[in-house]
């Protein structure tokens, strides 16, 4: 069994240079990983590249007189990310899975098992398969300058399976092996810097980019001469390693609820690695790697992998770039927080002046006033210079009249969600600024073309829909109303771009696509409670999913008001499918702001909610609302697709991805309702097809 | 207040391995200011002693001024080798005598006590920016025959030397030749050489990593029926060849200069005093014997004369031109005073970063002898000029010494 060629993979060639350092006897091969590209497409391995190893380490084996030492390094920038996952789809089977993990172990295990020391010169971003191959050899250098340090597979849906579960726990310890390998990735991927790397014990040595290689190669020199002493400190294998392991599965099962089988197998092959030699550890990742590169929740998480990495950042749909108009001066109306917030981050990535502007002098007083606080607080944090803070404070001001818009480019409405109130305010803007100027709404339900319609130029009116908070969630929602043009649509799309935000083209329907898919979810959890199930059931009924936070737990993120809001609005639109439930209406009056309370210490229901909500009889077990929920949402994508919100089935998991936070393992949520059935069940089909998100048929 | 007048001292100099420029040589695929980083770099790990914010100057010297040479070479290399913000930096050209340009500014500055130390240094990666690239002659050198055309082409340079001084023949510049490749042979194989080095990563796509740690272009296997064989690209039946003239190179290099009493409060070297120098113009189609009246001049002004000299670093960017300071002189062609390790014929040329080079083996020298007293670095400039530095050995124990 061989593993197929990944006809797109671009090789990364190990090319081998024979050098002599000053102060040693003999030669190092000095063996440097690169795909011939720059830094911005990183070294990964597939068949190819290992192959490309494998035999630069057979030339150097054949070498006479025999060399001192080896050492791996990579191309400037990057030494290498890990396996070419673009070849996965390619895997058809599992014996084809099995044999690229065991073709990674045979050669990586080279650096291991050669009879010369060997050293990894650790220059760059090192991830996955990368940090891998220099875990194999015996030495590591690390370059201060390293950008990115990371067993990303669990993230993705894989395990470090060419050896990491194996060798890293037995270099650092278990327990900061689960920090790497677990919580890292499962924490939004997290990155280590050099520093931390190093002070983990990953590497032995930490060196100034400045002349990294020709430090570590003195140091190399030193090793091997007997004068640098390598010391590490010893592992404890007793009751460390097995807290370790607990500590780990709590978090699994606080974050995941056992909903993505990647992160579990890890654990245990972590737990493994503390008496298991080398041979048997790697034994068990080729399985591990095996069965999860031939599982859906992989395949799903690649997809969204790749949802998130390229169609993010080139949205589909959108009119041509060069059609964007100039923006020198942004106009926010309002200064309440989503107006202050605003502001902040106009002024951080654009650079422009953003004026405000509130009828209110004291709400515009505070709406500056928090903007300052917060540009302090990052000074605070050394995130800003005090000259950077002082230019940020500068370009935001206020303003009780619209006047000052008169030189605006781009004006954002934030102001009370009501359509009236929306509608006269843009017309005062209008009668201020240019013919030009884009008008953008935040709203999160109201239909922008009927904001725009009282307008003398509808057509630069566009939706821009932000998720709080506003600086953290990467999705803004880019409406295009009826009569919304292209020259405001690309300015929008440039302005989002330039915020560093992942913008979606959808149309103006009620709530676009989170706040409508999100409340059609909630509604059905909350008809559960209302029709008599208990909150802790419905509550808990979707942790198979291992969704970011439960039902009702979002509700007091969102917040019982403005969910309330938009269901009302969603309701009208749609009055079959999406109910207003008269209990949330009563939180909403009796201003209560969640659920449920931890004051004792555990999560109870709120005694005072409990008594506020008028339960029926009919209680649902957990499996039933999930169908429920599932089914609701189901139906609802099939229904907006149909509709023509989003140009495709991609962009909702888009969305449900980067604007809710729905795990990669369920592919945003289409594959998933794929993968389960539901689709079919109740759409009569699925929505992308078989081998998109999810194994081949 | 008068400005005072305080001893400069040479601290010590290091270089990057030279290579030979092109697409074959070892820092083809390197970056000029990397290489002269490196050598930053290295002049203060070599030297703990020297506090980084004490560096007063960064005086960098290269000629093609563009590219990775350009953006105030002096003052981005400073910033790249992570020296603090507080440490300034500028840009030097003056052709081949950049470095020594470069140390006899920031000498200039000690001496007035405005500096206190400064690190200076040189680069030329003739691969990347070959001589003349983008240079724009003004049309009146021509059409006022301000300078010879063959000014510009610095061979050409070479054989009106030969024009003006027929005794100082091919066959005695090949032999000279000889002599420097042996000379440089035998001092590498005493370790002479490796002293200096600071082994620098070598980028190349399609090789990988690897690492200079040895010169490039010497030619140890050199024979003398070899060189008179070699062809005469400036002239049919000319006498400058590849042989006998420095190569095209690649390579950088730099030093720390001290005012002597901070280099005492701080505990550096003192590796020589620096007793004067001069700079001096010559018709630019014969630049080669720039280093004469350099020379005169220098020695003129430190009260001294060729006979007090006991070393002599002499740049070798052609034979022909050491050979017409030597006979100007009377120094014999292979005067054991003169470039015991060889010069710039073996080791190369990367213009201007030679004049450190000569300076640091003046101070290895120096050590090694200390019956001499005083040294001459020197070398001609293109376009017409020489520069001569003389050199006081701080390690002399003759009967005279301070």
């Amino acid at each position: 069994m061989t593993t197929p060629e990944f006809a797109d993979e671009v090789v990364t060639k190990a090319l081998v240079q024979y050098v002599e350092v000053p102060g040693l006897d003999g030669e190092i091969a000095l063996i440097t990983l690169d795909n011939g590209h720059d830094h911005t497409r990183p070294s990964t391995f597939g068949p190819g590249g290992l192959a490309s190893l494998d035999a630069a380490l057979d030339a150097v084996e054949a070498r006479t007189p025999a060399v001192r030492a080896i050492a791996v390094t990579g191309k400037p920038f990057i030494f290498a990310v890990g396996a070419d996952l673009s070849g996965v789809p390619v895997l058809q089977n599992r014996d084809q899975a099995l044999e690229l993990g065991r073709t990674g172990h045979r050669v990586f295990r080279r650096l291991s098992d050669a009879s010369v020391p060997t050293f990894a010169f650790v220059n760059g971003a090192v991830m996955g398969g990368g940090l891998e191959v220099a875990l194999h050899a015996r030495y590591r250098t690390l370059s201060a300058g390293a950008a990115a340090i990371a067993f990303p597979e669990c993230f993705l849906g894989l395990v470090p399976g060419w050896g990491g579960t194996q060798l890293l726990p037995n270099l650092i310890g278990a327990d900061k092996a689960i920090t790497v390998i677990l919580e890292n990735a499962l924490n939004q991927n997290k990155m280590l810097k050099a520093k931390q790397a190093y002070e983990l014990g990953i590497a032995d040595a930490l060196f100034e980019p400045a002349d990294f290689l020709e430090r570590s190669l003195e140091w190399a020199a030193g090793v091997l001469r007997g004068d640098i002493a390598v010391n590490r400190p010893e592992i404890d294998r007793g009751q460390a390693w097995d807290d370790a392991i607990d500590r780990g599965r709590a978090f699994l099962d606080a974050k995941l609820h056992g909903a993505a089988p990647a992160p579990y197998r890890a654990l245990e092959l972590i737990a493994l690695a503390r008496d298991a030699d080398l041979t048997t550890g790697t034994a068990a990742e080729d399985e591990a790697l095996a069965d999860l590169v031939m599982s859906d929740e992989l395949r799903a998480g690649l997809y969204s992998f790749d949802l998130v990495q390229k169609r993010a950042k080139r949205p589909v749909g959108v009119p041509d770039k060069s059609l964007a108009r100039p923006v020198t001066k942004v106009g926010v109306v309002g200064a309440g927080l989503m107006a202050g917030q605003l502001a902040l981050l106009f002024a951080q990535r654009l650079e422009v002046p953003v004026v405000l502007t509130d009828l209110d002098q004291g709400r515009l007083d505070k709406g500056i006033a928090y903007a300052h606080a917060e540009i302090d607080k990052l000074a605070g944090r050394r995130r800003l210079s005090p000259d950077r803070a002082n230019r940020l404070k500068a370009l935001i001001t206020g303003s009780p009249t619209k006047d000052a818009f008169a030189d605006a480019d781009f004006v954002i409405e934030a102001v009370f969600e009501d359509l009236k109130v929306k509608q006269q305010v843009l017309a005062e803007v209008e009668a201020v600024v240019s013919e030009t100027c884009v008008l953008a709404t935040n709203t999160s339900s109201l239909s922008i073309t009927d904001m725009a319609s009282r307008l003398a130029h509808p057509e630069r009116v566009v939706g821009f829909h932000f998720f709080n908070p506003v600086a953290v969630l990467p999705l803004l929602e880019i409406v295009r109303a009826d009569r919304t043009d292209d020259a405001t649509l690309a300015t929008a799309f440039a302005v989002g771009k330039k915020l560093k935000k992942s913008c979606v083209l959808v149309k103006d329907r009620p709530a676009f696509v989170v706040n409508r898919i999100l409340t059609r979810f909630m509604g059905a959890v909350t008809s559960a409670v209302d029709e008599g199930t208990d909150f802790e059931v419905a509550d808990r009924s979707v942790e198979p999913l291992g969704l970011p936070m439960s039902p009702f737990v979002l509700l007091q993120l969102v917040g019982p008001a403005v969910a309330h809001h938009v269901s009302e609005t969603l309701h009208e639109a749609f009055p079959d499918r999406f109910s207003v439930s008269e209990n949330l209406a009563r939180l909403v009056a009796a201003r209560k702001t969640a659920i449920f309370t931890w004051d004792s210490g555990t999560q109870q229901v709120d005694p005072e909610v409990a008594a506020l909500f008028q339960q029926g009889d009919t209680p649902l077990t957990g499996e039933q609302v999930r169908d429920r929920a599932l089914e609701a949402i189901a139906q609802e994508v099939r229904l907006m697709l149909d509709e023509g919100v989003v140009a495709e089935a991609q962009d909702i998991d888009l969305c449900m991805l980067l604007g809710a936070g729905w795990p990669f393992h369920l592919g945003g949520i289409t594959p998933y309702l794929d993968r389960t059935g539901v689709s079919e069940r109740v759409t009569g089909r699925r929505f992308l097809p078989a081998g998109v998100a999810s194994l081949p048929a | 207040m008068a400005a005072s007048t305080r001893d400069v001292v040479f601290v010590d100099g290091v270089r990057t391995p030279f290579g030979k420029a092109g697409p074959k040589g070892m820092y083809a695929g390197t970056r000029a200011d990397d290489l002269v980083v490196r050598v930053i770099r290295e002049l203060i790990r070599r030297h703990p002693e020297l506090p980084p914010e004490r560096i007063d100057e960064v005086a960098l010297a290269a000629t093609t001024q563009i590219g990775d040479q350009g953006l105030t070479l002096g003052r981005v290399a400073g910033l790249l080798a992570g020296l603090p913000k507080s440490v300034p930096g500028y840009s030097i050209d003056r052709m081949c005598a950049g470095a020594m340009t470069a140390v006899t500014s920031v000498a200039g500055g000690i001496a007035m006590g405005a500096l206190d130390v400064a690190i200076a240094g040189g680069v030329e990666h003739m691969g990347r920016h070959p001589m003349g690239e983008g240079v724009d002659p003004n049309p009146r050198i021509i059409s006022e025959k301000i300078v010879d055309p063959s000014a510009l082409v610095m061979g050409q340079t070479a054989e009106n030397i030969h024009d003006r001084y027929p005794h100082l023949t091919k066959e005695r510049c090949d032999l000279f030749a000889l002599g420097s490749q042996q000379k440089y042979a035998k001092a590498l194989a005493d370790g002479k050489i490796g002293q200096d080095l600071v082994p620098m990563a070598t980028r190349s796509a399609e090789k990988g990593w690897g690492l200079a740690s040895a010169d490039e272009p010497p030619r140890p296997e050199t024979t003398i029926e070899g060189l008179r064989g070699l062809k005469t690209p400036f002239r049919p039946q000319g006498r400058v060849t590849a042989g006998n003239a420095a190569g095209l190179n690649d390579g950088a290099t730099g030093c720390i200069m001290a005012a002597e009493d901070t280099a005492r409060e701080l505990g550096l070297p003192v590796a020589m005093r620096m007793v004067g120098y001069s700079f001096a113009g010559v018709e630019p189609e014969v630049m080669g014997i720039g280093p004469v009246p350099a020379t005169e001049k220098a020695l003129k002004r430190a009260g001294l004369t060729i006979d007090d000299i006991g070393l002599f670093e002499l740049n070798e960017a052609f034979a022909v031109q050491v050979l017409a300071l030597l006979d100007h002189y009377g120094i014999d062609d292979d005067d054991p005073r003169v470039n015991p390790w060889g010069g710039a014929i073996a080791i190369g040329h990367p213009l201007a970063s030679s004049g450190v080079r000569l300076m640091t083996q003046l101070a290895h020298h120096f050590a090694e002898r200390p019956e001499v007293r005083y040294g001459i670095t020197s070398m001609c400039i293109g376009i017409g000029q020489g520069g001569t530095v003389i050199w006081e050995n701080p390690h002399y124990t003759g009967s005279d010494a301070k």
